[in-house]
């Protein structure tokens, strides 16, 4: 617009700059260069103070209308989770790894749980594998109908904003009769779950997973079945099914574009082999079918959720006991476990050294893993279309960051 | 879930309106005392019938109707009146104000929450009030590489072209601004300029996304004047007029819907477009573009695009009354005043005053501005229905939209009009 030398932006924002960019670069501060821009290409930063952002920022590059180049810059919320959990022992480590999502706090959780049972060597009673998945796939449901509202905002419908928004509540209020906490739950521990289900849960729990049940079809009628939105979402960003599978992309990215893979079938883990449910696939591999996945995937939740209630040891305990100060006794040995997340396959990879604290722990998260193909997905894009493509990805900045 | 709003009850309700009774008295008290001793130590008061004028009179006056009704009148009957307050921006500037509030609420309702409910007391009748002050309070920041008086005078610009709007606009029989012959053209040189402000404002703040926006808001505007122009020719070819007045006054059977629901629809969709309205809002869109065209306007200039913009938004609903509702045409909804009334005044029971001319306006005209206003709220509340009902939509299908459908539906409102005239239904010589 200006025609004049942009300014230096970040270095891992900068495109590959032409031959013969402005100054040496040896008189730059370090961390920035000098990047020429085209008459007719505009930067945009969208970014981390834009509405259409979350915690992070898309240099965008248009040309009139059409997105030439986008470059992805993640950090902004980076919180050094993996180098604090080598500083507290197993079971400290709980409140703060759950951090990343806390909109997910059980699921996030779920994978360190699994390595951290196998290192300290304890057993899950049955009835609090079952309380797990319950856990699990209610909060599986609050994340994606939080991820829904953004999702609806971003494409100006404010009704699909305020709806999951608001029924979100109840399940919340169910996760707080639960767990005792409204988002940052800290349920799962090394052995099972914190507490025993509460009087009346169960009952609870039906009545207002049946309702939920009906409001998802309501948001069927309001936004999926919308003419504007099929015909807006439709055929964008697409992701063929080989690059869905070369660029790494897990959970309802990779269930879009056609490969049926889901951990809990694969590899089932607590009580879920024992579960009665389909998981969504989808051929299109555009920005709608990414965004129905997950609408498919609350049904399936919800259906798991009263298989669970149903299979479930009506009594017994819910927690194994760990030994007190297990030090010295700890086994050197590594564990890689991983989970279905509401995002995608969420790993977590423990290296014990026989101390109380992990030598390290490293998360393996979804949301970096569908963040790598979206540069390749917005290029030759409409910007209109960039909060629809952007979005529909399931990434989660913070989780990404860690 | 937890409850947000306190249940209604009929005696908070109560004390809330004795509470806003209270603090009313109790602040004019406070602010209007000084205000008045002020006026009165500083301002020579003429002298009227021997009497200095104060604000006592005012009750004399009162008790003495007769002298004061000939000077309400005529000071009703003035043009100051007319551009400032009834037909012009004052009455517009009101109708904005309730439309505000009832889309906020309205859009609570179906979002399955509350709305502004704490301000004002009463659900939140205040809300917009508050909003201004905040907005009025709130420091005006000019980009340091704006073209600075450009950029101020934009808002302006844009306030003042939606009150040019509304100027041209019939609310009853004779009261109208501008009664111009060739009124619909005049309109569509007003709506002609909006596209021309809003490139302004967004170029001259010299800013990325403002830039983008306002190439949207070209682009939108000047696509969807052509079949909003076009969707206005049947009526043009029923009446044979472009006077404003006179097409209202040519519906006082049955409205042109009836016979162009074709033309009133394609009318329908350009306003929506015209004035960015979900699903058409792409030139403020958040989530692409911060917020179009408006990013860079603080404090009371964006206040005054918003004003502007729900201005423009009563305009547009009551041409599309004017020209295919029928205007102010409506069944009585009193009988009117008999002569004797009006000539000797009113004498019931207690109160008997002499009072030649008393009701200042007839019941004629009482009947046809709440038709008007009953037809252009209806109108308002479709204009914001599908806010809360449809995503926004991409520039290229919007001007796809324009382009191909509306135009073609254009001219098939123009040929059943035109096909109505010959057919000898309608027009000079027509059955009707």
């Amino acid at each position: 617009m200006d025609g004049t030398v942009g300014a230096a932006s970040a270095s891992a924002a900068a495109p590959p700059s032409p031959a013969g960019a402005g100054a040496p670069a040896g008189r730059l501060p370090p961390g920035l260069s000098v990047e020429r821009t085209d008459e007719r290409i505009m930067t945009l930063n969208v970014g981390p103070q834009h509405p259409g952002s979350g915690h992070m920022r898309l240099v965008i590059q248009v040309d009139g209308d059409y997105i030439v180049n986008c470059d992805p810059d993640p950090g902004y919320v980076h919180r050094g989770e993996e180098k604090m959990a080598e500083y507290r022992n197993y079971v400290l480590n709980i409140p703060h790894l759950e951090r990343p999502v806390i909109h997910d706090s059980c699921n996030v959780l779920y994978p360190y749980c699994l390595g951290a049972e196998d290192i300290l060597g304890v057993e899950v009673p049955e009835r609090a594998k079952y309380v797990r998945v319950i856990a699990s796939e209610l909060n599986k449901c609050i994340y994606i109908q939080y991820w829904l509202a953004i999702y609806g905002i971003f494409l100006g419908h404010s009704t699909m904003f305020m709806w999951p928004a608001g029924d979100r509540e109840l399940l919340i209020d169910l996760m707080e009769k639960l767990t005792g906490a409204r988002v940052t739950h800290a349920y799962f521990v090394p052995g099972g779950v914190r507490n025993d289900l509460p009087a009346n849960f169960e009952d609870a729990c039906l009545r207002q997973v049946g309702y939920f049940e009906k409001r998802i079809k309501e948001y069927a009628d309001i936004f999926y079945d919308n003419p504007i939105l099929v015909s807006r979402t439709a055929g964008t960003g697409v992701l063929s099914r080989m690059d869905a599978v070369r660029f790494g992309t897990t959970g309802s990215v990779l269930r879009a574009s056609g490969v049926d893979f889901d951990l809990r079938k694969r590899e089932p883990y607590d009580a879920y082999g024992e579960m009665d449910f389909s998981t969504p696939v989808l051929k299109d591999g555009d920005s709608y079918a990414r965004s129905r996945v997950p609408w498919l995937d609350m049904m399936e939740s919800c259906r798991i959720v009263r298989d669970a209630l149903a299979k479930m040891p009506k009594s017994g305990s819910v927690r194994t006991k760990l030994k007190p100060n297990p030090k010295g006794k700890l086994p050197h040995e590594e564990v890689y476990r991983r989970v279905e997340s509401g995002r995608g396959s969420l790993g977590c990879h423990i290296v014990s050294e026989k101390k109380p604290e992990p030598y390290r722990v490293k998360m393996s998260v979804p949301s970096f893993r569908n963040l790598i193909c979206m540069p390749n997905l917005l290029r030759g894009e409409k910007l209109g279309n960039m909060p629809a493509v952007y979005w529909s990805l399931n990434y989660w900045p913070v989780e990404a960051d860690r | 879930m937890s409850v947000i709003a306190p249940k209604f009850r009929l005696g908070y309700f109560l004390k809330s309106l004795t509470d806003n009774a209270f603090w009313s008295v109790v602040l004019l008290t406070l602010v209007g005392v000084p205000i008045i001793q002020i006026v009165l130590f500083y301002v020579e008061l003429p002298v009227v019938d021997g009497e200095l004028v104060n604000p006592f009179l005012a009750l004399t006056w009162l008790s003495h109707p007769e002298s004061i009704v000939p000077l309400v009148k005529a000071l009703l009957y003035t043009d100051v009146f007319r551009i400032a307050v009834f037909p012009g921006f004052g009455f517009a500037a009101l109708v904005a104000a309730g439309t505000i509030f009832v889309e906020r609420k309205m859009l609570a309702k179906m979002q399955l929450r509350v709305g502004p409910f704490y301000c004002g007391k009463v659900e939140g009748i205040l809300q917009l009030m508050g909003d201004g002050l905040k907005l009025i309070s709130k420091e005006i920041i000019v980009p340091a590489r704006a073209d600075k008086p450009l950029f101020i005078v934009a808002p302006l610009l844009f306030v003042g072209t939606a009150a040019a709007l509304v100027a041209l606009i019939p609310v009853a029989p004779g009261w109208v601004v501008a009664d111009v012959d060739m009124g619909l053209l005049a309109a569509f040189a007003v709506i002609g300029f909006f596209p021309i402000i809003t490139i302004l404002s967004a170029w001259s703040a010299n800013s990325k996304f403002p830039f983008i926006g306002g190439i949207r808001a070209l682009h939108q505007m000047v696509s969807f004047e052509i079949p909003l122009i076009l969707s206005c020719l049947g009526v043009v070819i029923l009446t044979g007029t472009l006077n404003l007045s006179e097409i209202a006054a040519s519906q006082a059977f049955f409205p042109w819907i009836l016979f162009l629901p074709v033309g009133a629809i394609v009318f329908f969709v350009c306003a929506l477009a015209e004035l960015e309205r979900i699903p058409f809002d792409l030139p403020e869109a958040e989530s692409e573009i911060v917020a179009g065209w408006l990013t860079e306007l603080s404090g009371m200039m964006y206040g005054l695009v918003q004003l502007g913009s729900y201005v423009k938004l009563y305009a547009f609903a009551a041409l599309f009354v004017v020209l295919f509702l029928g205007g102010w045409s409506g069944p009585l909804l009193w009988p009117p005043l008999d002569e004797q009334l009006i000539n000797d005044g009113i004498n019931a029971g207690p109160v008997s005053a002499a009072v030649p001319g008393l009701p200042l306006f007839s019941m004629e005209f009482f009947s046809a501005v709440i038709w008007f206003v009953l037809k252009t709220a209806a109108v308002i509340f479709f204009i914001l229905l599908p806010r809360g009902v449809f995503p926004r939509i991409r520039i290229d299908m919007l001007l796809q939209i324009g382009w191909y459908r509306l135009i073609g539906l254009a001219f098939v409102n123009i040929f059943i009009a035109l096909g109505l005239v010959y057919a000898g239904v309608i027009g000079p010589g027509g059955v009707i």
